[in-house]
């Protein structure tokens, strides 16, 4: 029998203990649906001071933003500001019905169009849709309005989506439900789109192209100007993957490049927590040409103020929208957040954030370049990818990996993107100092010496975290999903 | 690496048995996707096959294939028992792991072991 | 400068590691006619400046703490005990992200092991993976799964009227570019007869039914003679379950329901005008490689520990890429994690006695608000703790005669349904006392004439 380090809720259970109770019934108790009711309810039964320690025990075996350096390439893991928890929390918000009359939540639909207006303002685009769950989300409402796009001009044959080798596993799963064909593009020595391949992958059934800028490697695309140009010759949209927008706040705006349409990530840019995988939020701005297409609601001015009155909020429906991609109207605890955090950072502030989190990963480039490999070696954006191998040791990337969970740092996003061998992809952000970088370099260049000296330090990792490596598949063929093996449960 | 030299092979990695009309995927496919945990046959019985029409759909625990229909032929049979044991396709991958069975098959187009061995070959530089 | 750390010393002696000058030099491969763009925001403002504005922009907001809520259609006002939010404001929970490095992320993935057995308890199901974004959404991925299952052989969803209306505004979104057909919920159809009606037009090409428990309407059926009949034209049954009801009502489990899903916001997450929210989904064992989504399953470590890993990932969208049943690459793990601990902390009892209060207040105020001259109620089906009530006069007007009086009325489902012009949807929970009862009542009395 494995050691069990923590019970469950379910081992910790003991028939009869109760934690929160509620008033007896102050109205007459009418008769129970007798063959409607269910038989058992096997929740557990604890008391609120058992909950609380077997969650704070969970606690203490995760690692975190708010416990150590987190440089997880992709993700964006910066600092998420205490107050954004406390502005989201204010009961006038959270305590909120999603169905209330518009004139009474107008604190909320002001909050929303204002940050509908600030998203437009920092992306360079005409309209913006807040209802989007999380990136994936977004980018599946975005492939929606593209198609969108060309069915209701009659174009019905554009059914190919063009994406780069080095994209994220949403775009093609995204274009595949929207049951578009995916055409995959190369990428070239610079680590630029393939502008040969772009060029010869483009004709009159292209629907658009899949565009991650700064790319999965950390590189702002030399050509991308080009590259928007060929496809919106083609008769394509481009689509704009937000996921590196941290690199581009002040600095760029994607609708000025030409960009037609792109979600942002408000967990990754603008610093909502990632709650341990969600949930995240992804909005969607789309230019002009594909406003109308917007999912259902967007909020707007129903009637202009003047100087005795507010304007009056609410909803709108755009003629042509794809629906609605969502319940209600998005994930509005995270635009709270990240209303706070736009407001409490400004224009100078916003550009900030991109050219600290550029300066900071050019640094840590700069400080590892002659000890692991960096295949497409240039002046980086927000992250860069090198190579997790040593010479002269048998070591790969995930054993480094798990290696400096022993230093006590979350390791970086490894084996992506895909086309390089061994990737770790490192995203330090804007919210760490110089000591902090300089301690992560030096764990990184300890850790190559390691793999000369002691490979074996490195296959086993890590020794110093409270659990080891897995038997993933053990987990696979067992397929144990729940505290009770299937049998027991009939 | 296993490699019979009575059955014929495809660059997507299946074999195809001449003889028995028996057909799955390679000892090198399976290596590439280490252990195995999910098959699901989609071909059935009374399907006519063409060459590259997807039989198969198989998951490991870091990776997820298709299985391609290496010859065109009606199909006979399927390994039903296999849904049930995926990790036979790490263990027996050209026996008890068969997939399909077609009659009627032309194998003719197919590569021969030694020039699939040499194919494989290559692609682990 | 607002949470950057570097100083302008620390940030010159970068540059010069680096070998450029200013940090300008980084971005050189910006196009130069677009490169740092002057935006128009409004000035950075401080901490203590944003907290005063953020408190007016709330104060400018009627909140179910002013006013006395009826009002419920998918999100409802329930009351969530004080540890719920202890346990979510943890650094280590909130701050951490989706748990790839399990060595570092026990926390994390034992405690959505835990969710997902607390959610299998709660539907009867056999199977539940780590949630999706929301209850709508839920029901989308329902039919992905579906879609997948057949291999796109069968093509129509059968959609019961009486699922909530953004869910089917939703499936249809969904579904728009995958050659599914959506049938059943014409806007005209009989909704008296509740599910009966969609038995007839199960057929060989249907690949799913989705009926909602309680439905829309708040009616509680039992769903297992319809789930017969679905499969024995070989389709799959998808109920949209309330999980507060569940405590008190048959599962859809038993009821033999293939995937039972739904919205999870009952169970310990705010209102927060209308997310985020938790869509839990399950399903059987024989569907989970079909299902979307995260998976926790159970192993052992090396050093012979019991312990969690996210399993069967090559399911998902980051290693199936475009043959992925969905592009979901998220799960709500912190509003999971809130349900989780609102479950643990209700335990058994808990549960149950707020869906009985539910119930037992529920009706209670229908059967105050039927013997009103004018009301009455429009379905005689059992119901939980929403009931659908037929008024003398328009919805928009009653409900703003309640305002006026502080109380946040019902839905009006006249919205959606045409038939149900003057119908208002009350919805009734623990929180609502006694008194708060009687007051609607009293003024819905006194509004009846105009």
């Amino acid at each position: 029998m494995a050691k069990i380090v923590e019970p469950t809720l379910f081992e910790l259970s003991s028939p009869g203990r109760t934690g929160v109770t509620f008033p007896a019934a102050d109205v007459p108790v009418s008769a129970l649906p007798q063959e409607l009711l269910r038989s058992d309810l096997p929740l557990p039964e604890l008391a609120e001071v058992d909950v609380v320690r077997h969650y704070m025990r969970l606690s203490t075996f995760n690692y975190s933003v708010d416990g150590g350096f987190y440089p997880l390439g992709s993700c964006t893991m910066k600092y998420n500001p205490k107050i954004n928890e406390d502005t989201a929390r204010l009961p006038g918000f959270a305590c909120t019905h999603p169905l209330q009359p518009i004139e009474t939540v107008q604190g909320n639909l002001l909050l929303m169009y204002t940050l509908q207006e600030w998203l437009k303002e920092i992306s360079g685009f005409a309209a913006v849709t807040l209802q989007p769950a999380a990136g994936a989300h977004g980018e599946l409402t975005g492939v929606l309005i593209m198609s969108a796009y060309h069915k209701q001009r009659g174009d019905s044959k554009r059914v190919k989506m063009l994406i780069p080798d080095s994209a994220h596993g949403t775009n093609p799963a995204s274009s595949g439900v929207v049951g578009l064909e995916i055409v995959q593009i190369p990428s070239d020595a610079h680590g630029n789109i393939d502008l040969a391949a772009l060029r010869s992958a483009c004709d009159d059934r292209v629907a658009g192209l899949m565009l991650t800028n700064p790319n999965t490697l950390g590189l702002f695309d030399e050509n991308v100007e080009e590259v928007i140009r060929i496809v919106h010759a083609c008769g394509g949209l481009v689509y704009g993957d937000g996921a590196n927008l941290n690199a581009l706040l002040g600095i760029v705006r994607p609708g000025d490049l030409g960009i037609d349409v792109m979600h942002f990530n408000l967990h990754k840019t603008f610093s909502t927590p990632h709650g341990g995988g969600g949930p995240g939020s992804g909005p969607v701005g789309v230019t002009e040409e594909l406003a109308d297409l917007l999912p259902t609601p967007l909020v707007t001015i129903l009637e202009e103020g003047d100087e005795n009155q507010p304007p009056l909020f609410g909803y709108y429906e755009p003629p042509h929208s794809i629906g609605r991609v969502k319940a209600f109207h998005g994930h509005f605890g995270m635009l709270v957040r990240t209303f706070t955090y736009i407001a409490m950072h400004g224009p100078q502030g916003l550009r900030e954030i991109a050219e600290y989190a550029v300066l900071n990963a050019n640094y840590l480039l700069a400080r590892l370049r002659n000890t692991y490999h960096v295949p497409y070696d240039r002046i980086c954006m927000h992250e860069f990818v090198a190579e997790g191998k040593v010479a002269g040791s048998d070591v790969r990337a995930l054993d480094i990996a798990k290696r400096l969970m022993d230093y006590k740092y979350h390791p970086p996003t490894n084996y992506f993107p895909l086309i390089v061998h061994e990737a770790l992809m490192i995203e330090p952000t804007e919210t760490e100092n110089k000591g902090t970088l300089d301690a992560f370099a030096e764990a990184l260049i300890q850790i190559a010496e390691e793999a000369r000296t002691n490979p074996a330090l490195l296959h086993e990792a890590p020794h110093n975290t409270p659990f080891g490596r897995m038997d993933e598949v053990k987990a696979a063929r067992e397929l144990v999903l729940c505290c009770w093996l299937p049998e027991e449960a009939e | 690496m296993n490699i019979p030299a009575t059955l014929k092979y495809t660059k997507s990695d299946e074999w195809f048995d001449p003889v028995s009309g028996k057909m799955g995927l390679t000892d090198y496919a399976q290596s590439q996707l280490s252990d195995i945990v999910f098959v699901e046959i989609v071909a059935a019985v009374g399907d006519t096959l063409t060459p590259g029409k997807t039989i198969a759909s198989v998951e490991s625990v870091k990776a997820a294939a298709e299985s391609y229909a290496p010859v065109s032929g009606k199909v006979v049979a399927v390994n039903e028992a296999l849904s049930g044991n995926p990790e036979v396709l790490n263990s027996d991958p050209f026996g008890a792991a068969w997939m399909v069975q077609v009659e009627g098959a032309d194998s003719s187009g197919l590569l021969d072991a030694a020039a699939y061995a040499t194919y494989c070959e290559e692609r682990a530089h | 400068m607002t949470y950057i750390p570097t100083s302008p010393a620390e940030r010159e002696a970068m540059l010069e590691v680096i070998g450029v000058k200013t940090i300008e030099d980084l971005f050189k491969d910006v196009p130069a006619r677009h490169r740092f763009p002057d935006l128009t925001l409004p000035p950075a403002v401080t901490e203590m400046e944003a907290a005063v504005d953020l408190g007016e922009l709330a104060s400018g907001n009627e909140t179910t703490r002013d006013l006395v809520c009826f009002l419920g259609a998918g999100a409802y006002n329930h009351y969530i005990p004080s540890v719920v939010d202890h346990i979510l404001r943890r650094g280590e929970f909130y701050t951490a992200y989706t748990p790839y490095q399990p060595e570092v992320s026990q926390g994390t993935l034992q405690s959505i092991f835990e969710y997902q057995s607390l959610i299998t308890a709660l539907t009867g199901m056999e199977v539940s993976n780590a949630s999706h974004y929301d209850g709508a959404t839920a029901v989308a991925e329902a039919a992905n799964l579906a879609y997948a299952q057949f291999r796109g052989k069968r093509t129509k969803v059968l959609l019961s009227p009486a699922v909530n209306p953004q869910y089917r505004q939703v499936l249809r979104t969904y579904t728009q570019g995958m050659g599914l057909e959506l049938a059943g919920d014409d806007p005209q159809a009989d909704l008296q007869s509740g599910a009966e009606m969609l038995r007839t037009q199960i057929d060989a090409n249907t690949a799913l039914v989705v009926v909602q428990y309680p439905d829309f309407f708040g009616r509680i059926y039992d769903y297992s003679e319809l789930i017969t009949e679905a499969h024995a034209q070989g389709a799959l049954v998808c109920v949209a379950a309330n999980p507060t009801a569940l405590a008190l009502l048959k599962t859809p489990g038993e009821m033999g329901a293939d995937i039972v899903v739904g919205e999870g916001q009952p169970l310990g997450i705010p209102l927060s005008f209308g997310g985020p929210y938790l869509g839990f989904f399950t399903t059987r064992r024989q569907y989970v490689h079909k299902m979307a989504g995260r998976l926790v399953g159970e192993t052992e470590d090396n050093r012979g520990q019991r312990a969690y890993v996210l399993t069967l990932t090559a399911r998902e969208q980051h290693i199936k890429r475009e043959r992925a049943t969905s592009n979901i690459c998220s799960n709500q793990g912190l509003m999971a994690l809130a349900s989780a601990v609102y479950l643990a902390a209700l335990g058994k009892s808990g549960l149950r006695q707020v869906a009985e209060l539910c119930y037992h207040k529920a009706h209670y105020a229908a059967d105050q608000l039927s013997r009103l001259p004018g009301y009455g109620l429009c379905f005689a089906s059992p119901y939980f703790h929403e009931f659908s009530l037929c008024c003398p006069r328009p919805v928009a007007e009653l409900n703003q005669h309640l305002l006026d009086h502080g109380i946040l009325g019902g839905y009006d489902l006249g919205q959606d349904y045409p038939a149900l012009k003057d119908h208002m949807l009350i919805a009734v929970t623990e929180m609502n006392t006694r008194e708060e009862i009687d007051a609607l009542v009293e003024i819905l009395g006194e509004a009846s004439h105009g």
